[in-house]
């Protein structure tokens, strides 16, 4: 088995396709990671996923258009999180539980969508892979980087994007700061629900992002729970990412390898049970977890509804 | 953002201001004013409404009647961010930083950048270099607050409102957390603003401060002001009068005891912060019978580590505590108490009471399960109820009933419930946490009153408290804690604030 990954052909195809699986969970974890940095804990990562996944795979079934695509499955994850937002944030619901009704209504309704409208598995042309001139052609790198579909490329420039914005600039300033601690972000004149709703709406569309990905972009079809629990995988990925940008490109990168990996190893029909190597990334998941995260890294106001003490 | 800022404020005044909270009538017609270049000082009891008004003014609340002019014009102040814009800045009681951000961040943060989309940290570090040299405020822009001693953090607070211009600042109980010597360089930097124009609005419940600094004082009682004088046409006594509603006792005389033998021994007692940093550095000390023993030290030096150590609470990672002659390091918190101590915690609400329990309940948490008040595996409430009424008595506990949620209650009545409980299981050492943190001055009173009791009946109590006078007028030693280490230890008929100030700040004479 190790000689049969040496040859570079079949490490390339690993990390190449490594790359195309981290897209999802860099696209769900950063937006989660947006979220949680204001202070809000969004469980409905994975539901929202699937809706999206839904809604952008059949806007592309029955127009042909895929931008229209992306655009409703974008919309249809900033929905939910303005709805995550209006029942965490106004209604100070707790966090954690309500994250989890997002999750099951993305569940439910994605389901019960897909019955209605086309019952059976159907496919569409999903996006193709796009290479970019010149860096495409670079040995191995080439390979592993520049052969792929535009949300692949998306989801990787995004990573410094969020950077910039987190530790470059006002609006990241004030993020960080109601995340952190809001009463004092308040007394400063910033509206920490203003800035609360516009992160997790903003995580919801990464969310729809992911899922849009996923439906559009990889599989180019839509079956039920397309997800595969990849949304709860993009949460404990900001916990592993210590809410940092280049933490989350690290671990999506690490977890989604693991798992070309398995899926390779799978498919080479090598003798390790099949359930064990697809038990691998979530074993790796959780020891990175149990060994990455300490608590007190965490934004201090995380999951915390905010409130003008009375009296 | 548009509110056009209508120029210096040169006075601002409160009329009439109503604020009503479900059950409390906060501010109940209260006047007040300020003008510029001079210190205003709001003096009152915790709960007289004092922090109520100035939310008001900053526009965190908004009154249910009055109106506040500035600068003769009436005006309504709906958030904090247009009393920014009209040029007023608050110093919250409870500093509003943010631990992992640099000071310049934690000053822009919600300022619009001069680099537009991003920010420039580099011009507002040089900018808060100036205000700091102008004012007195040295403070590393560059640091993180979570790097600060506490007295920097306020002066980070401070130059917050001097870069939004406030014209006008309020403090609320800026003196809570500093040692003598850094309440001396703040009342300097609000003497230099004050003679740069400012007016100061100064919230206190300390006396001496307000003679200190006050040009003028406001005194409220129950949401009411009950006097208004020129700080040099009254004195303290005049001023507690006010403020309680009748004379003060601010001295006790407590009876002369020769310490007997030694009941809490604590050696070379080293344990970790939360974080896992060292708190405590092998900290040695002895409390003897009849003798109380305060902790004087700003917050965040090892008190809390210290107490929670003794206490069975935080593991013990070097050295011993013996309990009248018990060894009881890491011992159960139960095997602890057991050995013959009482415990009052500083957290009074989290680890004082279970919140949420009625009277009866928190007066037996720890008493429940032995007899009398258990009968085998069952509760006698008969006499669980004839216990929790000699207690309410006993220590003048105010509460409707005993099945009264104890959140229910002010926190005086907490904390003498807390006392009552732990004083009635008559312990050989009793372990006080800040015993009258938030708490007003008549149950301040009685529980001094208490404590110097059970000195009489032989317990030996270690005081810890971050309120100076408190430490001086009980303690017949005093010793000093910084960083986690016993600076010195000192007679408390010999102490004086400035010796103990340098101690608080580390500096061995």
């Amino acid at each position: 088995m190790i000689n049969e990954l040496l040859k570079e052909g079949a490490l390339i195809l690993i990390l190449a396709s490594g790359v195309r699986l981290a897209t999802p969970y860099l696209f769900a974890a950063l937006g989660e990671m947006i979220g949680q940095r204001s202070g809000v804990l969004n469980l409905g990562v994975d539901g929202t996923m699937m809706l999206s996944a839904f809604t952008a795979f059949y806007v592309t079934f029955a127009s042909g258009s895929l931008a229209l695509g992306v655009l409703v499955g974008v919309l249809t994850g900033g929905l939910m999180g303005l709805i995550m937002a209006v029942v965490s944030v106004t209604m100070r619901a707790e966090q954690g539980i309500s994250g989890i009704g997002l999750h099951l209504f993305g569940l439910g309704m994605s389901n019960l969508l897909f019955r209605l409208s086309l019952g059976a598995i159907s496919t569409v042309e999903g996006f193709r892979p796009l290479s970019v001139p010149i860096l495409s052609d670079l040995p191995v790198i080439g390979a592993v980087f520049f052969r792929h579909n535009v949300l692949v490329y998306l989801a990787f420039v995004l990573v410094p994007v969020a950077w910039v914005v987190l530790f470059r600039t006002p609006l990241g300033l004030k993020i960080r700061a109601v995340g952190e601690n809001p009463q004092a972000a308040d007394t400063l004149g910033v509206s920490v629900t203003g800035i609360r709703y516009l992160c997790v709406i903003i995580g919801g569309m990464m969310s729809g992002l992911a899922g849009t990905y996923l439906s559009i972009g990889l599989n180019n079809m839509y079956v039920d729970n397309i997800t595969n629990g990849m949304g709860w995988i993009a949460v404990a990925l900001v916990y592993f990412g210590r809410w940092h940008p280049w933490g989350v490109l690290a671990g999506s990168l690490l977890f989604s390898v693991v798992n070309a990996l398995q899926i390779w190893v799978q498919v080479r029909g090598i003798a390790i049970p099949y359930e064990f190597a697809v038990m691998m990334p979530y074993v790796l998941t959780i020891v990175a977890l149990a060994f990455a995260v300490r608590r007190a890294q965490q934004p201090a106001a995380l999951s915390k509804p905010y409130e003008r003490a009375e009296a | 953002m548009a509110t056009a800022r209508p120029g210096i404020i040169t006075s601002l005044e409160m009329c009439g201001i109503v604020k009503r909270f479900p059950g409390v009538l906060a501010n109940d017609g209260v006047d007040f004013d300020v003008r510029a270049g001079e210190v205003h000082a709001l003096l009152g009891e915790n709960g007289a409404g004092k922090s109520t008004l100035m939310k008001i003014l900053y526009g965190l609340y908004q009154p249910d009647a009055g109106e506040i002019l500035l600068n003769g014009r009436p005006l309504n102040i709906a958030s904090p961010a247009q009393a920014i814009r009209l040029g007023i800045g608050m110093i919250h009681q409870h500093f509003m930083l943010i631990p992992p951000l640099t000071v310049a961040e934690n000053v822009i943060i919600g300022l619009p950048s001069s680099r537009r989309i991003f920010v420039d940290t580099d011009r507002a570090a040089r900018r808060i270099s100036e205000l700091a040299d102008a004012y007195g405020l040295q403070v590393d822009p560059r640091a993180f607050v979570w790097q600060l001693a506490v007295g920097e953090q306020q002066r980070v607070e401070i130059i917050k409102a001097l870069y939004r211009g406030a014209d006008l600042l309020i403090l609320d109980e800026p003196t809570a957390v500093l040692t003598p010597q850094e309440v001396d360089e703040l009342f300097a930097t609000l003497r230099q603003m004050k003679q740069n124009g400012h007016a100061l609005i100064f919230i206190t419940h300390k006396l001496h401060e307000v003679m200190a600094i006050s040009d003028r004082v406001t005194v409220l009682r129950d949401g009411r002001v009950v006097g208004r004088v020129a700080t040099q046409d009254t004195d303290e006594a005049a001023l507690a009068r006010m403020m309680v509603g009748r004379d003060v006792i601010r001295t006790w005389e407590k009876p002369a005891i020769t310490p007997g033998q030694v009941l809490l021994s604590v050696e070379d007692l080293e344990a970790q912060s939360d974080k896992g940093t060292p708190a405590l550095k092998r900290v040695s000390l002895e409390v003897r019978e009849g003798e109380i023993v305060g902790i004087a030290g700003v917050s965040g030096n090892g008190q809390r580590e210290l107490a929670e150590a003794i206490t069975g609470l935080r593991p013990v990672t070097g050295g011993r505590v013996i309990i009248a002659d018990r060894d009881v390091t890491n011992c159960s918190p139960a095997e602890v108490l057991a050995a013959g101590l009482s415990f009052i915690p500083e957290g009074r609400m989290t680890m004082g009471v279970i919140k949420e329990f009625s009277v009866w309940e928190n007066a037996i948490l720890e008493t429940h399960a032995q007899p009398p008040l258990a009968r085998g595996m069952f509760l006698d409430f008969k006499r669980i109820a004839d216990h929790t009424r000699r207690l309410i008595g006993d220590y003048e506990v105010k509460t409707p009933s005993q099945e009264t949620p104890v959140k229910n209650l002010s926190g005086g009545n907490i904390q003498k419930l807390i006392l009552a409980r732990e004083l009635s299981r008559a312990p050989k050492v009793l372990v006080a946490a800040q015993p009258t943190r938030g708490v007003d001055v008549g149950a301040t009173e009685y529980i001094h009153r208490r404590l110097i009791e059970q000195r009489s009946q032989g317990t030996a109590t270690l005081l810890i408290s971050e309120d100076l006078d408190e430490i001086m007028a009980l303690s017949d030693r005093i010793a000093v804690m910084y960083e986690g280490q016993i600076m010195g230890v000192v007679r408390g008929d010999e102490a004086s604030p400035e010796q103990l100030g340098l101690l608080m700040a580390g500096v061995r004479s």
